[in-house]
């Protein structure tokens, strides 16, 4: 019966976030694989106000959102390393704030620039790169986000490394290219190649076919 | 307390109406830090101002010692962790806090965001929205009946993470009422709440902090002019 437990579908960026904490941390654990189109009763049960993965059971108790549970899992197990976040609470902030700057803004105006066409997906691409300059300064002289091993804000962002390209594959358009971004490609390729993570990606044949599918769904629903 | 002479170790970037500015001054407030309060100038941005928050060119501003911290919750918490010694802010439990967590992001995201819609909208749209923030107020009052654990604040016998990230919305939840003339907060459904938020406007840390519901009546107005004036081109 295992003590820690974790909802996740297969493919949620947010979930695969809890994954990759956990692994790098070795601590053992569950996984419960819900399908969001007929939710489980206890996922209903264990996250009522969001109904959505992940959600992180320990001893019984729910946690839920991502960011909440990689700092309830940070306090929880402090002497497993590697320690997420720093110790010095400046760089503590620096890290919370590059993870939120991450959800808030990058990754809406990526999903904007891989939904839309024409205009519209050059407007959010413009919109996407202007702040993506951030993460770049933010990478000089860095292999990890976190420094010299993955950290919070790495956690935080991981969903690049593993979703950017399978965008690019369904759109045909780059989104992050080599010229712009050269730090950010290299993070991108070495979040993939850590150890413990690299085993946790989900297959990216399955990836292309469910964004592929995804994008045509919403397009279609667009107004002409 | 604001001290705007001689510490200038710890500087708040801010602006009165702003209730996540508010965060930031309660929680210093909390642990007794001295600090000096930079007021923006509303309609305009201070070179201070972009130069400490290029990125999203927002208050609150925390500046320590020269280097400046972004972001209500994550000021909030660097407050906790960097005075130590002074009164806690987040809770000692992992769980608790994680708790605490969930539901201070949980008011950013769906509660004040909903909020904040219903004093310009109208008939439907606004119905829908008072319901749903009404539903969030059932959600808290029971978040508040299990953290509380019978005492005054979520906190317990004092105020706390999630006392400061909600309680900081009182005045715009009162200047709503009184804008989208609808009553939110419900001694009937929401009877803890009610009794809390008079607790944590009293209290010590909180004072002369939450803007009177008139002044921020007025504030809306004013902003609402302006967004007009500016027009739609």
């Amino acid at each position: 019966m295992a003590e820690v437990k974790l909802f996740r579908t297969w493919s949620s960026p947010f979930a695969l976030r809890i994954v990759w904490a956990l692994e790098v941390k070795g601590i053992e654990y569950e996984m419960i694989y819900e399908d969001l189109s007929n939710k489980s009763s206890m996922l209903l049960q264990y996250n009522p106000v969001y109904k959505k993965v992940p959600v992180l059971l320990h001893k019984g108790k729910p946690i839920s959102e991502s960011f909440v549970i990689l700092e309830y899992i940070e306090e929880t197990w402090k002497s497993k390393t590697p320690s997420l976040l720093p110790e010095d609470p400046y760089q503590r902030a620096m890290a919370r704030f590059w993870a939120k700057f991450g959800d808030d803004k990058i990754s809406p105006l990526i999903w904007e620039a891989f939904i839309k066409q024409g205009k519209d997906q050059e407007e959010a691409l413009v919109a996407a790169h202007e702040n993506l300059k951030y993460l770049e300064v933010e990478l000089r002289g860095k292999k990890f986000l976190g420094g010299d091993a993955v950290g919070f804000a790495d956690l935080a962002f991981g969903w690049l490394a593993n979703l950017v390209s399978v965008f690019e594959e369904v759109t045909g358009v780059t989104l992050i290219d080599h010229e712009k971004f050269p730090l950010l490609l290299t993070w991108m390729q070495n979040f993939m190649d850590a150890p413990k993570i690299r085993d946790t990606w989900p297959p990216r044949d399955k990836l292309i076919t469910k964004f592929r599918d995804l994008r045509e769904t919403l397009m279609a629903k667009e107004p002409k | 307390m604001a001290n705007t002479s001689s510490t200038h170790d710890v500087k708040v970037l801010g602006a009165w109406p702003s209730p996540f500015v508010i965060r930031a001054r309660i929680a210093l407030n909390i642990k007794s830090v001295e600090y000096e309060f930079l007021a923006e100038t509303p309609g305009s941005k201070s070179q201070l101002l972009l130069q400490s928050n290029p990125v999203h060119k927002k208050i609150p501003v925390l500046i320590h010692r020269g280097k400046p911290i972004a972001e209500s919750l994550i000021i909030v918490q660097y407050i906790d962790e960097v005075w130590s010694s002074g009164p806690s802010i987040l809770p000692s439990d992992p769980y608790d806090r994680a708790i605490a967590r969930f539901w201070a992001a949980y008011v950013d995201d769906k509660f004040f965001p909903s909020m904040s819609l219903i004093k310009s909208e109208q008939g439907e749209k606004k119905a829908a929205l008072v319901k749903q923030v009404t539903e969030g107020l059932v959600l808290l009052e029971e978040a508040f009946q299990k953290s509380s654990k019978g005492k005054a604040f979520f906190g317990g016998d004092r105020i706390g993470y999630l006392d400061v990230a909600f309680g900081s919305m009182l005045g715009w939840l009162r200047a709503t009422e009184k804008m989208g003339e609808v009553k939110l907060l419900d001694e009937a459904k929401t009877p803890g709440l009610v009794q809390w938020a008079e607790s944590f406007c009293a209290d010590g840390a909180v004072k002369g902090l939450i803007p009177e519901t008139e002044k921020l009546v007025e504030f809306a107005k004013l902003l609402a002019a302006r967004m007009k004036g500016r027009g739609s081109s």
